[in-house]
């Protein structure tokens, strides 16, 4: 099957600023991808180029096998939702929503019907007659939403759409555009900052840093398996911890002399001789008590700050002389002063190279 | 006032009134002291000078303001006087087509100042610089270009064009569009800066947006961004049309009323009645006209534009 969007080699420069260089993405029919970094990664310069927002420097984009890289916007076949919701606040929602269609020329039942649609689909047929400014944020959204599925393309381009809402709006959006891409099964694009966002709704997430795809993956490789230290510093909260050693065999050797045995480890390739490394370990891969016994490395720690989250604790604890975070579960009665046993579960965990930051 | 507050405090319960109106004198002293100037002004000048000037409207007072009151005689005169009565039409011919052309010019120099241009802001200083010369200059200005003799006519003449013709300023049909020419050579930088403003208070992503439902730049701009721009058209309107209403040191400087009769203007004639013909109920009887036309069209205006506080 040919891939619905499809981005050769493609380079973008401002001056002499590159903010895209030679990228490469294919995206499956009907899948849902995440493009995720923080801001100034490119993230959503390359969407506004799948958009035909911004002229591309370099390279080609496919959408459905046509190659649209200088095709108008229009012409691209994709609907795009921006975080400002971006609509056109003189009309009531009714026009909003039919404004492109009526411009295009298209026959008045066809617009009567797809507004209809969208409508029903999106639940904001009591709103129709609304303006923008009567309207709540969530409601904006929707119908900035609605204005992308009217024109019934096969490609939708999502913005950031969520980052103007409060949060509990937008968990509840979130939600909402899921059911949107379960029922329509349409290609989404969705731009965010928010690693939440990204690994709820994603089929498969792209982290970008410096207009370079860091890694592509499904949410569970991204969060488990993480290629590079950048990935895995980024995805979680709180966030994985390092602890700076060198590995030789299967002992790393933290900077303090603190010895853990990495056997359980998985490693991608063989090695050779020894070499800087860098252990990551997310917080709920730090167990406490019974079940640290089990694990192959255990230490002694003081705990120094519990924080209780409701569902869960973090603890902040010192391991190898550096500061580390873990998650246990709320029932354990844990006291700052506390000496607890920890134990890392190092078959989750992550080794990168100090050197090349990627994961061995 | 201080303790004068202290004071009153415990004896609030036993005299509840005068407690309450001095509150309503010292609540906020410093605030009304420094109101009154304004107030006084609104007063005395802008409705005192209102009902002074529609009062002796009614009497035949000639240089000094004592005639005796003679109903509306000074009006019956008023509407029989031809130079009044073109007057008007030349106000609201010119008025009309100032307005239309001011905005429109300033919307279009401001949608191609938009385009992301160079020396953009050379060419709003070359734009607005008009608008800091007074009418006076203006008028004498384009009076030497436009002047048959001296001016571009002349020039082109000179130069070997002898059939060249450009005698507006000297011709009564044409008179009026001479004037309009400075007015506009005036006012369109300022309307345009003020558009500009407008214009780029517009959402960057109201134009992608746009552009991915496939809406023409210019369709953009006509169905999208002027009706964004509502608070930028009343201001500009508002600004416009007081100039045109007070329309009066440009026609002085341009052409003072002439060729003849043919363009001259309310405000002139007002003057005219009042500081040099020596008759000041006739002045004081247009001038109340002049009031009474912008009341006319001003008050359901305002009244629709800013009167039910529900909307917006």
């Amino acid at each position: 099957m040919q891939p619905s969007v499809s981005i050769k080699d493609l380079s973008l420069n401002f001056g002499n600023v590159k903010v895209l260089e030679r990228l490469n993405l294919d995206i499956a029919q009907g899948e849902f991808i995440v493009l995720l970094g923080p801001s100034g990664c490119g993230k959503s310069t390359l969407l506004n180029c799948i958009a035909g927002l911004l002229d591309v420097s370099d390279g080609q984009i496919f959408i459905n096998g046509k190659n649209v890289t200088w095709e108008e916007p229009k012409d691209r076949g994709i609907g795009m939702v921006f975080q400002s919701y971006a609509l056109y606040p003189q009309m009531t929602v009714e026009r909003n929503l039919s404004f492109g269609l009526r411009v295009s020329g298209m026959a008045k039942d066809e617009i009567a019907r797809r507004v209809a649609r969208a409508a029903e689909i999106l639940q904001i047929q009591p709103l129709l007659g609304r303006k923008p400014a009567n309207l709540s944020g969530g409601q904006r959204q929707r119908v900035a939403i609605g204005r992308a599925l009217v024109r019934d393309v096969d490609v939708f381009l999502f913005d950031e759409p969520l980052s103007n809402l409060d949060a509990k709006l937008r968990s509840d959006l979130r939600v909402e555009i899921k059911r949107l891409h379960a029922r329509l099964k349409n290609t989404m694009i969705y731009v965010t900052h928010d690693q939440i966002e990204a690994l709820t709704l994603a089929d498969r997430i792209a982290i970008m840093k410096n207009g370079v795809i860091q890694q592509l993956a499904d949410p569970h490789t991204i969060y488990n398996k993480p290629v590079n230290l950048y990935v895995a510093g980024f995805i979680g909260s709180p966030s994985m911890n390092f602890i700076n050693g060198s590995l030789d065999g299967a002992t790393f050797t933290a900077d303090d002399g603190t010895k853990i045995p990495v056997g359980a480890y998985d490693f991608a390739a063989q090695r050779g001789a020894a070499t800087k490394a860098v252990l990551g370990v997310r917080p709920e891969h730090i167990l406490l008590g019974d079940a640290a016994q089990g694990m192959p490395f255990q230490t002694q720690a003081e705990i120094e700050i519990v924080e209780p989250m409701g569902s869960e604790t973090l603890a902040w604890t010192k391991v190898a002389g550096i500061p580390v975070t873990f998650r246990c579960s709320s029932d354990i009665p844990l006291h700052a002063g506390d000496k607890v046993t920890v134990g890392f579960d190092i078959a989750r965990g992550s080794l990168f190279d100090a050197q090349s930051e990627s994961r061995l | 006032m201080a303790d004068t507050a202290v004071q009153s405090a415990p004896a609030a319960g036993s005299s509840s009134r005068p407690s309450a109106l001095k509150k309503f004198f010292l609540h906020n002293l410093s605030a009304k002291v420094a109101a009154i100037p304004m107030v006084a002004t609104v007063l005395v000048v802008f409705i005192g000078c209102t009902i002074w000037t529609i009062y002796y409207s009614f009497t035949n007072s000639k240089l000094l303001p004592t005639g005796k009151f003679v109903g509306f005689d000074q009006y019956e005169r008023l509407f029989a006087t031809s130079r009044w009565n073109v007057s008007v039409i030349n106000l609201l011919m010119y008025g009309a087509m100032s307005l239309v052309l001011t905005l429109g010019l300033g919307f279009l120099l401001a949608v191609l100042m938009d385009q992301k241009i160079r020396f953009e802001s050379a060419f709003r200083t070359i734009m607005l610089y008009p608008f800091a010369l007074s009418f006076i200059v203006t008028g004498l200005v384009w009076q030497w270009i436009m002047n048959p003799t001296l001016g571009l006519q002349g020039t082109m003449r000179n130069l070997g064009w002898t059939n060249f013709t450009f005698d507006w300023i000297a011709n009564p049909r044409m008179v009026l569009f001479a004037l309009l020419i400075a007015g506009l050579w005036q006012g369109v930088g300022f309307c345009m800066v003020l558009m500009l403003a407008g214009l780029r208070g517009v959402d960057e992503e109201i134009w992608k947006a746009a552009r991915v439902d496939g809406i023409p730049t210019w369709r953009t701009y006509i169905s999208v961004v002027l009706p964004m721009m509502r608070g930028v058209l009343v201001t500009a309107v508002v600004l416009i049309g007081s100039g045109i209403v007070r329309l009066y040191d440009l026609v002085v400087a341009l052409t003072n009323g002439g060729p003849g009769i043919s363009s001259e203007v309310p405000a002139k004639y007002v003057y005219n009645y009042m500081f040099s013909g020596g008759n000041i109920g006739q002045g004081l009887a247009a001038a109340t006209m002049m009031l009474l036309t912008v009341m006319i069209i001003m008050v359901p205006w305002a009244y629709l534009e800013f009167g039910g506080k529900g909307r917006k």
